[in-house]
């Protein structure tokens, strides 16, 4: 009887626990949300978007530059990542028992688990080194390739959910293996996968470390994708090392607009994936 | 139609060269990347050899690169954060798969999701400013007599390892728990009804639970090992930057991702360079040793429940 109460009360104590680590990883999910939104608030204005950083000290310095630099430089990787994954992905899905495609499927998960650190000394090499600049198209190469394997693995498993009757029926009709991929599978699928686009750029927004010397840095205005470029990340870090309270509150703005951004991806990809699940129940 | 099947055949020949072609192309970009590393640094490993490893003084100016200081910070502080988080993301699996009720489900994986969501840049920002006066706080109230014990020596700064480890705990728990959650989620329901049937209390069923899903449960670990192996920004701005080899949780020091950031952009000496994506080199092949182990571990787990899923989808088709 006693070792039979014992054992309810180990089994009711470690559930505690079970619930009160989930408080414990809230705990610091409150707190930086919290210090993001009140330090980052105030310093958040019109000016910050729209003017070029000042010297400290004088008012209405804002990170103009940096904005649009970084909509360039995930823009560019985007624009590289997007058709090389989901051409990958349409692969690894239409000749899936092949050794290719196991290896595609490897090199993917592989590339995921590689530091973004060591993804910049790579795109450094090949981006940087030849041309002996640092550019904004380096920092895109090395946004890309992190970017890469995060949308072919969800163009893979979405079009894998297609139903296959959907394919036979095109084929069926006449019509060649691309074709049916393309005109009837793809757009089945395309919801879902943008869904996947729009996680991995909220992903790879907030990347600062493969860009420190790829995209390097630039006090001035710029779009030119061959010469360094500023960016929002880059440069909310190099105001938070700086000695000066001012751009100290400069970077918590800057902090308060990237977790606006990656929130306002997550939040929609989540809305688009609900309702998707609706469809499927539905039909 | 005798003359349009060939065409077709060559349509699929040209669509399958067509996409294999990218799918090539991303499997030689990993080699790739050994490769470029590897060339890159080649100046390095052939100048210091296995000395680069094995000593302790880094100083660029005079020409002296000894990088174990950096292994060494890696190498602790990804420790440290894992014995942090490992129990709490342990903990987080078990109570969304097993315990929570089915409405608090989704919005609590959101939670733990939004954890991961957050940029490093911003954990950063927030360790110095937050984090990192707190735990300087903490250090002051060690008793002079636990300044003995070598875990708690040294003058209470704040920027050192033990705000490094706390900061890549708290980014390491959503990688652990997402999978260890999936992982349990892929443990036969009849597992755990048979352990109820046989009177088993709930932490009994669930620890029958985590017992068939251990290899799963130590892959989802190991994962979350190499997240914060190679974790830079967060690292950089918290742990001291400073290259020394000590056990003390107080001590600033360094690791590899952080001197890369620290000193890459500005490395003018040609062997600096090199020394560093030597750096990067290791930190690579650590990495990927790691992960290879860890998806080895989640996908034999995986093979096993593949049939249970497929089962049910076809009854539901039978049904429908």
């Amino acid at each position: 009887m006693i070792r039979d109460r014992w054992r309810r009360l180990l089994s009711n104590v470690i559930m505690m626990l079970c619930g009160l680590s989930v408080l414990i990883a809230l705990v610091p999910l409150a707190l930086i949300l919290f210090y993001v939104v009140s330090k980052g608030i105030g310093s958040l204005n019109f000016a910050f978007f729209t003017s070029m950083p000042k010297p400290v000290g004088e008012p209405g310095s804002g990170m103009a530059n940096a904005i649009v630099g970084s909509f360039i430089v995930v823009g560019l990787g985007a624009a590289f990542a997007i058709p090389i994954g989901i051409i990958c992905g349409v692969y690894a899905a239409e000749y899936a028992g092949t050794r290719i495609a196991s290896g595609v499927r490897f090199a993917a998960d592989t590339l995921n688990g590689v530091p973004s650190i060591v993804i910049g000394m790579f795109a450094y090499g090949i981006a940087v080194l030849p041309f002996r600049q640092f550019s904004a198209f380096a920092g895109g190469v090395a946004l890309g390739t992190m970017m890469i394997p995060l949308i072919m693995r969800t163009t893979e498993e979405l079009l894998l959910l297609v139903p296959s009757t959907l394919k036979e029926g095109a084929l069926a009709l006449g019509a060649t293996r691309a074709r049916a991929v393309f005109t009837v599978v793809l757009p089945a699928a395309l919801p879902g996968i943008m869904t996947g686009i729009l996680l991995a750029l909220a992903r790879i927004a907030g990347e600062t470390a493969p860009l420190l010397f790829t995209s390097f840095n630039n006090r001035f205005f710029s779009t030119d994708i061959w010469q360094p470029i500023s960016t929002l990340t880059v440069q909310v870090f190099f105001y938070a090392i700086s000695p000066y309270e001012d751009w100290h509150r400069q970077a918590w703005a800057g902090a308060l607009v990237l977790v606006g951004i990656v929130l306002l991806c997550s939040v929609a990809a989540r809305l688009a994936t609900a309702r998707m699940e609706r469809m499927h129940r539905g039909g | 139609m005798a003359t349009r099947r060939p065409r077709a055949r060559l349509d699929d020949l040209f669509f399958r060269v067509g996409t294999g072609a990218f799918a090539i192309l991303l499997i030689a970009a990993v080699i790739g990347i050994g490769i470029t590393l590897i060339q890159d640094s080649w100046l390095s490993i052939s100048t210091f050899g296995w000395q680069f490893w094995q000593t302790d003084y880094w100083d660029p100016v005079a020409g002296k690169f000894g990088a174990r200081p950096f292994i060494w910070g890696t190498l602790y502080s990804s420790f440290l954060a894992l014995a942090i988080s490992t129990p709490i993301a342990l903990g987080i699996a078990i109570f969304i798969s097993e315990l929570s009720p089915a409405w608090l489900v989704r919005p609590m994986v959101f939670l733990t999701e939004l954890l991961a969501a957050i940029p490093s840049i911003v954990y950063g920002l927030w360790g110095i400013f937050v984090l990192v006066p707190f735990v300087r706080y903490l250090e002051t109230l060690v008793p002079q007599w636990a300044k003995a014990i070598p875990l708690f020596s040294g003058p209470p700064l704040g920027l050192g390892m033990l705000s490094a480890a706390l900061i890549l705990a708290i980014m390491v728990i959503p990688f652990s728990s997402s999978v260890a959650r999936e992982v349990l989620r892929s443990v036969p329901q009849a597992q755990r009804e048979g352990a109820y049937a046989l009177g088993a209390t709930r932490w009994e069923a669930t620890r029958m639970a985590l017992f068939y899903a251990r290899t799963g449960i130590i892959g989802a670990v190991m994962l979350g090992f190499g997240r914060a192996l190679g974790e830079t920004m967060a690292v950089t701005m918290v742990i001291g930057n400073s290259p020394q080899i000590s056990w003390s949780l107080f001590a600033p020091q360094y690791t590899m991702a952080a001197v890369i950031a620290n000193e890459f952009a500005e490395a003018a000496d040609e062997l600096h360079l090199r020394a560093l994506i030597e750096i990067g080199l290791v930190l690579f092949i650590i990495t990927l040793i790691i992960n290879v182990i860890s998806r080895m571990l989640i996908w034999s787990m995986g093979r096993q429940r593949r049939p249970a899923p497929r089962r049910r989808s076809v009854l539901k088709e039978a049904a429908a």
